[in-house]
């Protein structure tokens, strides 16, 4: 389902994709350059995130940074078994997102923890409670994180 | 930078999201004991460090209409893989663009793109305009569609008070 959007939506959308002040009133400041009242930002946004639009409003880590560790994991599941691998991997709060592709590897997940031993621990656990090998594909390198798109 | 306990607080909590709040930063530090001062020093020095890469709002590309969702590899030589990575993570079709590992024999490719689009059409024509245009035409690429979403969040890091409980 496509939510409707109007023009003042997709302003609020393409202008935060880009970024979001840091200060004592950021909305105020946010919604001036859009043309909007700060009021009216703040509703419209929780709007937008209750219509499931965003899937996030809040920073985007770059967890090398810090220790943490994300990787790209994917598997290749029996069709009948699908949902059901899909919850046990969904349940692992490290677990970002996970997508169903067309191919014979066809579950693709990215798993996100503080260090690479937690990620590990839960590559192990998911193969344990699947019975599933794993094939783990963490970043040799990053060449691009834009995650933009035009609204 | 080092990051302190309370940095690692302020990480944690602010996966959960900014505050839709006419001054979030003064309501996240409620959460974690910081005051408003301290917590906009802290994410300003972590915006700088490259921490955070950016705030603001991420989208769901299918609500947005963007049907299609493909994840394009491709099998570049390890000699040549720096060059095209840099050349697709320079289109502006690309929305992520990363070196993998190969995971021979199922799995020869080692260079990820994720293009969106409209659908599957527009994106294909997207896709291949794109390898021609790149010179990456004759490397052996695949499309992996997404057929279905099972789970879209933000990754969650930081020192959380309910793990240390």
């Amino acid at each position: 389902m496509t939510t409707r959007l109007d023009a003042i939506d997709r302003a609020i959308i393409n202008t935060l994709q880009g970024g979001f002040p840091i200060g004592e009133r950021p909305f105020a400041e946010a919604a001036r350059s859009i043309g909007i009242g700060e009021g009216e930002l703040i509703e419209r946004l929780a709007s937008l995130r209750a219509a499931g639009v965003l899937s996030r409003f809040g920073p985007m880590y770059n967890a090398d940074r810090f220790g943490g560790h994300n990787t790209l994991v994917a598997m290749r599941v029996p069709e009948e078994r699908f949902d059901d691998v899909a919850a046990v991997v969904n349940s692992f709060p490290e677990v970002a997102h996970n997508y169903a592709r067309a191919h014979a590897l066809n579950m693709w997940f990215v798993v996100a923890a503080d260090s690479r031993d937690r990620v590990d621990q839960v590559l192990t656990e998911v193969q344990e409670r699947t019975g599933l090998p794993v094939y783990d594909m963490p970043k040799v390198r990053e060449f691009h994180v834009g995650l933009r798109v035009e609204a | 930078m080092e990051l302190s306990d309370r940095d690692h607080a302020l990480i944690a909590a602010l996966c959960d999201g900014l505050p839709l709040d006419r001054r979030p930063y003064k309501a996240l530090g409620e959460r974690v004991g910081m005051c408003e001062s301290e917590v906009i020093r802290c994410l300003e020095a972590m915006t700088r460090e490259g921490i955070i890469r950016r705030l603001g709002v991420i989208v769901r590309h299918h609500e947005l209409g963007y049907r299609a969702n493909a994840m394009v590899v491709w099998d570049i030589p390890d000699a040549e893989v720096g060059e095209a990575g840099r050349r697709l993570g320079g289109a502006p079709e690309v929305t992520l663009c990363y070196r993998r590992p190969r995971r021979p024999p199922d799995w020869p490719y080692n260079l990820f793109t994720m293009v969106h689009g409209r659908d599957r059409d527009a994106v294909l024509a997207a896709i291949e305009a794109m390898a021609g245009r790149e010179g990456l035409a004759h490397h052996p690429r695949q499309v992996l569609f997404s057929l279905r979403r099972f789970k879209q969040c933000g990754a969650r890091y930081g020192k959380r008070r309910e793990a240390a409980e």
